[in-house]
């Protein structure tokens, strides 16, 4: 029998995401791909694999059939369990046929990677198998019952792993962002507003947009620009004044002032946060960004480490480690 | 109006948009879609991907590839100030069926009543422009098109209508637009062609450029039926012709 992934459930939001399908944005083809690079790299490059399941807060559970598969798992703190036993946030481990593989929201993140090494058996649709719900280009999002083929298996590892990638840790600090492209159409203090307030991620956020709630922030001349391109990351400031950042499924082009854009370095940051969290902004200068950006892939370039999992990993032990990220997410 | 200069902005460290006026007008767009093709035809290394828009062309690239300076000197390079640009001529014209009857139009009696004219006389004004196709964007295949009628300028809805059908044709501002996949809209439809604008096994996918010049043909529901099967069936039933 070919091996195969097989759901066994999947909350709301479970797509396949690759790195994106570009090269198609002058046809109004929006990239995709995921919300958080540094974990997609850290599962794919794990588990050699050619692309990953994102799983959304709603969480979903997998088993194998066929073959013992190889799986590597990053992204937000997710309870991770197979068979029960429960694994760190970032692991890699041998997924034999019948155990369950069950993740579920955990301490923090909004979303986390689970990667299959080898290739997945799926046509790539305009170049990519990223999912794109809204244009309805790529696989659709998964569901219990469904099952996937691998094309090519990549061999397991023989026991769990711990997977240590120091990018995936979360912090407080302020997301940093360039001003731009229209902070033109805003007045200094209504800038100066825009930094200084600590922000709320929305309800009515996902992978096209995070809605900012917070003061309205006033244009200075109008709320219409001639559309144009659209940055992931890019905070657009609608009619209503209220934010929104574009994320991974954004619209291609956008007619509303852009005041800022997060930068490369911390979009994972921002999309690993959930509804009702908090956040603050601060502006670097194009130098800054390069710099973070130059040490965020350094990082990953180097890769996660790798570590074997004491085989007394128990809830104890894990409840301490989570202590310690408690106090790092105090506000959750 | 078209700048003197055109516009560095930073969009992020690894995306800059090169603005080269702020209106929607042809000969600024003929100046995006210049500095487009050149930038193609000799990209410089770390550019990733370039979308041209209405008035700015977007760059991607990737900053520990090439700096943002090394990419504006290389732009700069390209840019010959003063001159006429060749894409603001079209160089090739489609000319798409619509049928523009109610059964296809969902929302031409309501835009016509809010413009206080006939259904019949916005089809006739709206088949009797010549367009030009500025830019996709919102969705796969949604192509917009200048160059509508001052008198079928409508302000865009408060809230968006339902899905758009396939292959809408849509007015919306002072602007047109032929849809592709259903969506959701404030525009109002006011047509819809047989032609596919996207079809994922067709080689290539979309058909229009930007920068070409689009006419619309009115057809009646037989004729919509019978090209819709015949599109269905792969076969591209917009007329393709290169300008001289």
């Amino acid at each position: 029998m070919s091996a195969r992934l097989l759901v066994d459930a999947a909350g709301p939001g479970v797509t396949i995401q690759d790195q994106g399908r570009f090269g198609l944005s002058r046809y109004g083809v929006t990239p995709a791909g995921p919300m958080d690079v540094g974990a997609y790299l850290a599962a794919t490059r794990a588990a050699s694999a050619d692309s990953a399941i994102e799983v959304s807060l709603g969480g979903a559970a997998f088993r194998a059939e066929g073959a013992t598969l190889c799986v590597a798992i990053a992204g937000g703190d997710f309870d991770i369990r197979l068979d029960g036993r429960i694994l760190p946030a970032a692991c890699l481990f041998p997924l034999a046929p019948e155990a369950r593989l069950i993740l579920r929201a955990g301490a923090s993140g909004a979303w986390c990677y689970v990667a299959i090494g080898g290739t997945l058996d799926l046509a790539p649709i305009l170049g990519s198998r990223a999912t794109h719900g809204r244009s309805g280009l790529g696989p659709k999002p998964l569901a219990a019952g469904d099952a996937l083929p691998l094309a090519e298996a990549a061999p397991p590892p023989l026991e769990p792993l711990a997977l240590t990638a120091p990018w995936l840790a979360s912090s407080d600090a302020p997301l940093r962002l360039l001003l731009g492209p229209q902070d033109d159409y805003f007045a200094p203090q209504e800038i100066e507003a825009f930094l200084n307030v600590r922000w709320r991620i929305g309800a009515r956020s996902d992978r096209m947009a995070y809605r900012l709630e917070g003061p309205a922030i006033r244009h200075l001349r109008g709320h219409d620009i001639v559309s144009d391109g659209v940055a992931m990351g890019a905070i657009q400031i609608p009619g209503d004044g209220a934010p929104l950042a574009l994320m991974a499924d954004r619209q291609p082009t956008g007619g509303y002032p852009k005041i800022a854009t997060v930068i490369g370095a911390d979009l994972a940051r921002l999309a690993q946060l959930r509804p009702g969290q908090d956040l603050s902004f601060c502006a670097v200068d194009w130098s800054e960004a390069v710099a973070a950006r130059r040490d965020y892939f350094a990082a990953i370039e180097a890769g996660p480490k790798r570590e074997p999992l004491s085989a007394e990993v128990t809830t104890e032990s894990l409840l301490a480690e989570n202590l310690v990220g408690g106090v790092v997410n105090a506000k959750d | 109006m078209e700048y003197e200069t055109p516009r560095f902005l930073d969009c992020g460290e690894a995306a800059l948009s090169v603005e080269f006026g702020d209106s929607v007008d042809p000969a600024i767009n003929g100046r995006v879609l210049a500095l487009d093709e050149r930038l193609r035809a000799s990209a410089p290394a770390g550019l990733r991907e370039t979308t041209p828009t209405y008035r700015a062309l977007f760059l991607r690239y990737e900053p520990l590839e090439i700096s943002r300076d090394a990419l504006k000197a290389a732009i700069e390079g390209l840019l010959r100030p003063g001159e006429q640009a060749p894409a603001s001529r079209p160089a090739v014209r489609w000319t798409i069926p619509c049928c523009y009857d109610a059964e296809f139009a969902e929302d031409i009696g309501e835009a016509a009543g809010l413009l206080g004219r006939s259904a019949q006389s916005l089809a006739q004004l709206h088949a009797s422009a010549d367009y030009r196709a500025y830019m996709y964007g919102f969705a796969p295949g949604w192509c917009y098109l200048g160059g509508l009628s001052d008198a079928l300028a409508i302000p865009r809805r408060t809230s968006p209508r339902g899905l758009t059908p396939r292959g809408a044709t849509l007015i919306g501002g002072a602007l047109s637009l032929i849809a592709a996949n259903p969506m959701p809209t404030g525009w109002y439809v006011i047509g819809r062609t047989p032609e596919r604008m996207f079809a994922l096994d067709r080689d290539p996918p979309f058909l229009i450029a930007p920068g070409d010049a689009v006419r619309f043909e009115p057809i009646d529901p037989e004729t919509f039926r019978m090209l819709d099967a015949r599109a269905l069936a792969g076969e591209t039933v917009a007329r393709r012709e290169t300008l001289e």
